[in-house]
């Protein structure tokens, strides 16, 4: 047994934590989330120079990391300083790129890396809730080998900056069945794809698009065309584990935020802190966080080992972090009171965020679903 | 980061596992599983077992007859156990006293106690709780006044777990009364046998006689059964906890108990399918289960600090909450899952011998009585809300 993280991770660590001390002050990040894109492309081209965006990818495929414990250590120190840049989004597009693509195609995911680019997935669609397979978005070739895509898809991360989209269509089967689906490279200009963006309630941002007959040629199908399913999955389970570390990071920020405000802020003239009724529930939400910390552990070494389990494992997390999340969103502001209900004090910021990364990728009711249907003692092939 | 156990400790977790499969008795191991009651002679048997093969006092260093084990060869060894179907280890000899013997007693304390507790020659309990002294240990009040060569011990203990059983309890008693409570505290080692002390049974409300009350009326306690200083007591109390506290997690009974809340889910029907497909208790099983598997981690992470030096700190309290409410929250699953059939109970049939047909499923009839009587793993140990009243203090709240 050993729990703790290698030379490089660790550097991974302090180049992050550094830079954004540095460089990520909250009024900066309200700023750059209030206007379009909804994120600093210039501080998106440093975290790209300081090889933040290539810790998302193996070697192999041009990036520095990959693995599932680079992705909790980046994200974990995302999430503390809740950064609104493109990283998620970046993940979910760029790891099927370096899964599916032809070496023409991955050419791309250099200029990802460099920062030059952007990339997201596009495959969620308005009735598919967080159902993976439930894809009604049609994609039918023409004798020439011409693919035509009719559809939409919804709340895209970052859909209306990305620069190119993944787009998921269905090439044959039933709207829910895993088999049949395809995978599209497709430049966010090409004709007959409209895009609507929006600020997210989390100071995030995203799109509907809408296909409406979107020509496509042969080589802008990733991967085996209808074969697309566990690319998919494998990709959105890195999403997965993405989303818990961050979580895990801004769970430990809102708590520190409130422990402070604890020993300071004074009422009958003491500090609140020393009230018993308010320090046991501050300390129910240390105790939940290490339980996060550790279902975190437990998903990413079974998805860097691809374990059987690895499916319970990852749902167990997003589950508990969905869960553990509301409830140390709730209970700092709470112990806080009126304050935290501000705009101007960080700590409300920190809530929204953890609340709503239940919505992204399946939330507490889905993985608790996902874990009970696939039970702990039948692992997942 | 790596969660597995390196070649070493699978060896060892091996050899734990074949002597367990050779040597442990299976109709015991099928009484502890059907959660029968264990007698003393079963717990001295069991002792008996380990002791032979050099495995009762996990804790203790070689040169006593302990085993030396680091935390992860502990815990592997609790892990096994469990999952063998043996018995607790009676802990307030083995657990307790002898660490804090070997820590603070004299060379004749530990040559003459320590041998006794492994080859099973005293049972030792604890006296620590009083009626007015629970959560607020140190408000204690059993006195123990010096009469030349003794102390002169009156007062009443309670909560004494086993001491039906135990030739000998050790004792907190209060030495002086200036200063701060904490500061006029002395420990004391007595024998149970000595004029003026008497043990009335505690029955608890799952109908079982497990704990005591050990009354005391002038007991005299020679002198050199005072352990360290006189109203040093309390620093060794302490020392005390802190090994009671290992272990605290409790993941191996967790582990074996969902085990069987699932066979028992799979066992019972629902609309004419096995419950576990219930959708909704399905969910039940798997919301805890996933507490499980996280605190699980959360053990392991403190066993590996452990097993690096670190000393057990605010993580034992962190696990004693968290197992502690884990364990309860299967106990209560289980009770769910048999429907109307929690509701019989015969307590004869929690005897060894018993061989009148269960009402209802076979397994059903000690379920609703372990969740009442484990009501108490939240309460004892020192209570989940004076856990979090440590946690806060450490952090300066």
């Amino acid at each position: 047994m050993d729990f703790t993280h290698t030379e490089q991770r660790r550097l991974l660590e302090e180049t992050l934590q550094r830079f954004l001390r540095d460089n990520y002050p909250m009024s900066l990040r309200h700023e750059h989330a209030a206007a379009r894109p909804g994120f600093s492309r210039e501080l998106w081209s440093r975290f790209a120079e300081l090889g933040l965006v290539g810790a998302l990818f193996r070697e192999e495929h041009g990036g520095f990391g990959g693995a599932g414990f680079d992705l909790t250590v980046l994200f974990e120190g995302l999430g503390r300083a809740l950064v609104v840049e493109p990283f998620l989004a970046t993940l979910l597009g760029g790891s099927l790129l370096a899964e599916l693509g032809t070496p023409e195609q991955r050419s791309l995911l250099a200029q990802i890396i460099e920062g030059e680019r952007l990339v997201s997935l596009a495959h969620g669609e308005p009735q598919g809730r967080y159902e993976l397979a439930d894809v009604a978005t049609t994609a039918e070739r023409d004798a020439t080998g011409v693919w035509k895509l009719h559809g939409s898809k919804a709340v895209v991360p970052n859909g209306d900056s990305a620069d190119w989209l993944i787009v998921s269509a269905r090439i044959h089967g039933e709207q829910t069945d895993p088999q049949g689906i395809g995978l599209y490279l497709v430049e966010a200009s090409t004709e007959g794809l409209e895009r609507r963006g929006y600020a997210t309630v989390d100071g995030g941002h995203a799109a509907e698009i809408t296909l409406d007959g979107v020509v496509l040629d042969e080589s802008a199908a990733l991967g085996a065309p209808g074969e697309s399913f566990a690319a998919l999955e494998k990709a959105v389970d890195q999403g997965t584990l993405a989303l818990c570390a961050e979580a895990l990071g801004a769970m430990q920020t809102a708590t520190d935020i409130t422990l402070e405000y604890l020993k300071t802020r004074k009422q009958f003239g003491v500090a609140i802190g020393g009230f018993q009724a308010l320090q046991h529930r501050y300390v129910e939400l240390l105790i939940e966080i290490e339980q996060v910390r550790s279902q975190l552990i437990n998903a990413a070494s079974s998805v860097e080992h691809h374990a059987p389990d690895r499916r319970w494992q990852l749902s167990a997390a997003k589950h508990l972090v969905g869960r553990v999340g509301r409830l140390v969103a709730e209970e700092t502001v709470q112990l806080h009171g009126g304050i935290a209900m501000t705009w101007e004090y960080d700590l409300g910021h920190f809530a929204k965020r953890l609340v709503m990364i239940d919505h992204w990728l399946g939330d507490t009711d889905h993985h608790l679903e996902q874990c009970a249907v696939l039970g702990r003692d039948q692992p997942a092939v | 980061m790596d969660l597995s156990y390196n070649p070493e400790e699978r060896a060892f977790r091996d050899e734990v596992r074949t002597f367990l499969q050779d040597h442990l008795d299976s109709r015991l191991r099928e009484r502890v599983r059907s959660g029968q009651r264990l007698t003393k002679a079963d717990y001295e048997t069991w002792h008996a077992l380990l002791n032979s093969r050099g495995w009762l006092a996990v804790t203790w260093p070689p040169e006593y007859g302990g085993t030396g084990w680091n935390a992860v060869q502990r815990h592997i060894f609790e892990e096994e156990c469990c999952a063998a179907g043996a018995p607790r280890i009676v802990p307030f000899g083995v657990s307790m006293l002898g660490p804090v013997l070997i820590r603070f007693g004299s060379p004749a304390q530990r040559e003459f106690y320590l041998p006794r507790i492994l080859d099973g020659t005293d049972w030792w309990c604890q006296g620590y709780s009083e009626p007015g002294a629970g959560s607020d240990l140190a408000s204690l009040r059993t006195r123990a006044v010096r009469d030349g060569d003794h102390y002169v011990v009156s007062g009443q203990k309670t909560w004494t777990t086993l001491g039906q059983h135990a030739n000998r309890i050790f004792c907190l008693v209060r030495t002086a009364t200036a200063g701060k409570p904490q500061e006029g505290i002395s420990f004391l080692l007595i024998d149970m046998r000595s004029p003026g002390i008497e043990v009335r049974p505690i029955v608890l409300l799952d109908g079982e006689h497990e704990v005591n009350e050990v009354f005391f009326d002038n007991v005299r306690v020679p002198v050199e059964n005072l352990v360290g200083e006189e109203n040093a007591g309390w620093t060794y109390a302490k020392y005390l906890l802190t090994h009671e506290r290992t272990g605290i997690a409790g993941v191996g009974f967790s582990t074996s108990a969902l085990a069987e809340l699932k066979r028992i889910a799979r066992a019972q029907r629902k609309n004419g399918r096995p419950l576990a497909d219930d959708p909704y208790f399905a969910a039940r099983i798997a919301r805890v289960e996933i507490d499980l598997e996280a605190m699980k981690t959360t053990n392991l992470r403190m066993i590996a600090a452990a097993a690096q030096g670190s000393a057990p700190g605010v993580e034992s309290s962190m696990l004693k909450i968290k197992g502690t409410v884990i364990r309860q929250e299967i106990n209560d699953l289980a009770r769910r899952a048999l429907g109307p059939y929690a509701l019989p109970f015969v307590s004869e049939a929690l005897d060894a011998g018993h061989n009148e047909t269960a009402i209802g499923p076979d397994f059903a009839n000690p379920l609703a009585s372990q969740y009442f009587n484990n009501r108490k793993l939240s309460i004892y140990g020192g209570s989940n809300e004076i856990q979090k009243n440590i946690i806060a203090k450490t952090l300066g709240l």
